[in-house]
């Protein structure tokens, strides 16, 4: 089905693209890492939940399989375009202003650290509509009201559609609570991603 | 809409930072301003507070200061969080401590003291115990206090096995303490060669010299003038060829200040101390 046109101008015009996901969501970013090429101008930063010490090997395999620059996040770090930013484990990634990231270490949201409730209540304050952002599969809420708050600030706020999540919680969470503009395939994902 | 809906400005955020200086000498202005925004707006939640009310009650009740002041400051910590960062201490630091008939070690912003006393675990199995020594400072007095009782919820201690086991160091975590019912209680000859007082890294100066200076995960709330002011006094804390520990995610920025600490462990950011 082709993409909403509405939709695609405004992936067009972003600046940042957000994603979160949780379990069940490392097969789709990782493919979306894949696709995603340097034409693309704008800045991409992932929030994926997953253990600490158990280092860099998500870090690894996205890099290994990206044709973008990609990077773990580091405190104060310039935030670049065209190039991926990974969010730390055992961090949470803040948006200190416009063009830096900030970390923190106080305690976990939804149990997870990085939550990505605090990564997109963050971006949404700073860059507002000039962000996109899905919601990807995931077992706990974390990311539902952050992207409810995107929503709230103007931004494009899209979650996986829950028939297709592995985990179909998270990307409910944010449909029920209103803060999912467009619910999407994955395979409509996908396509506007390659728009 | 639900109270996580409370909203703070920029400009009211300044008026805060100068209000806590005015009223209570504390200078927040070169902190992390997303970080700030957010413990102030998690105390507003919590305590179902307006904006004005946080202002009013800061000048008017000594006692909610001290709470402020715990919310502002972020005090998670863990026992040997990020355990390959100790692995390098060991390897690469702990060589350089034991040339020394005594070595003093400073761990700043050390909150309730689990890092302090993941340093002393260290240096006893490194059979340092009676050759050195370790300060934890920190600007809030309330954590200090729970970091000179050394005890800890057993839930808490059990959490840091795993970081324990990662090490690489013998035994488990428990082995370093005394444990009563749910409370584990850090052995007393850790304790021993260990003082805690308050330092506030933002107005305070040097206090000692030291061969090792550890400060993890607190430049991450400080914008970058900040850091620099504070590398200067960790500069002249330290001797000569002493070592410098930051956080794994935190960087030396200032090309002036990079010239003087040289990297010794790019992944963990251990840094030497060069030049004179």
């Amino acid at each position: 089905m082709a993409p909403d046109k509405h939709l695609v101008e405004r992936w067009k015009s972003a600046e940042i693209l957000l994603l979160g996901g949780s379990a069940g969501s490392f097969k789709l970013l990782f493919q979306i890492v894949k696709l995603l090429a340097p034409g693309l101008n704008k800045t991409v930063i992932i929030v994926i939940h997953r253990k600490k010490n158990f280092f860099s090997e998500i870090e690894k395999l996205f890099a290994e399989n990206s044709r973008m620059l990609m990077r773990e996040i580091r405190d104060k770090d310039i935030v670049n375009k065209n190039t991926i930013y990974i969010a730390p484990a055992n961090y949470h990634t803040l948006i200190e202003k416009e063009g830096i990231f900030a970390l923190d270490v106080s305690e976990p949201v939804w149990f997870s650290k990085p939550s990505i409730d605090v990564t997109f209540e963050s971006a949404a304050e700073v860059y507002k509509e000039r962000c996109i952002a899905m919601l990807l599969s995931g077992a706990n809420q974390d990311g539902a009201e952050g992207l409810l708050k995107l929503r709230n600030s103007g931004a494009t706020t899209i979650a996986q559609h829950p028939e297709d999540a592995e985990m179909d919680e998270m990307p409910t969470a944010a449909i029920n609570i209103g803060a999912a503009e467009y619910i999407l395939r994955t395979d409509e994902i996908f396509t506007l991603l390659s728009t | 809409m639900t109270d996580n809906n409370v909203i703070i400005t920029a400009s009211q955020i300044t008026e805060l930072i100068d209000l806590v200086k005015r009223v209570h000498g504390f200078d927040f202005s070169g902190y992390t301003k997303a970080s700030l925004k957010r413990r102030i707006t998690r105390i507003m939640q919590l305590k179902k507070l307006s904006f004005y009310d946080v202002k009013h009650i800061l000048v008017n009740n000594q006692n909610f200061f001290q709470e402020f002041l715990e919310e502002i400051t972020v005090n998670v910590t863990e026992m040997f969080r990020d355990p390959t960062f100790y692995k390098g201490v060991n390897s690469q630091i702990i060589p350089y401590l034991s040339t020394y008939q005594h070595s003093k070690i400073w761990v700043a912003g050390c909150s309730t003291g689990e890092e302090v006393y993941s340093m002393a675990i260290l240096m006893r199995e490194a059979g340092l115990s009676n050759k050195s020594f370790i300060y934890g400072t920190d600007i809030n007095t309330e954590v200090l206090r729970e970091a000179r009782r050394g005890i800890y919820s057993l839930r808490n201690i059990k959490s840091y096995a795993e970081n324990y086991q990662f090490t690489g160091l013998e035994g488990s975590i428990s082995d370093h303490f005394t444990i009563l019912y749910d409370a584990a209680s850090i052995h007393n000859e850790l304790k021993q060669n260990t003082l805690f007082s308050v330092h506030n890294l933002v107005s305070d100066g040097i206090f000692n010299e030291f061969q090792l200076i550890s400060c993890r995960n607190v430049f991450i709330y400080f914008e970058t003038e900040l850091q620099e002011h504070i590398l200067e006094l960790f500069y002249k804390s330290l001797c000569p060829l002493g070592y410098l520990c930051l956080g794994s995610k935190e960087t030396i920025r200032s090309d002036a200040f990079k010239k003087k600490f040289k990297v010794i462990n790019p992944k963990e950011n251990i840094y030497q101390k060069v030049g004179s």
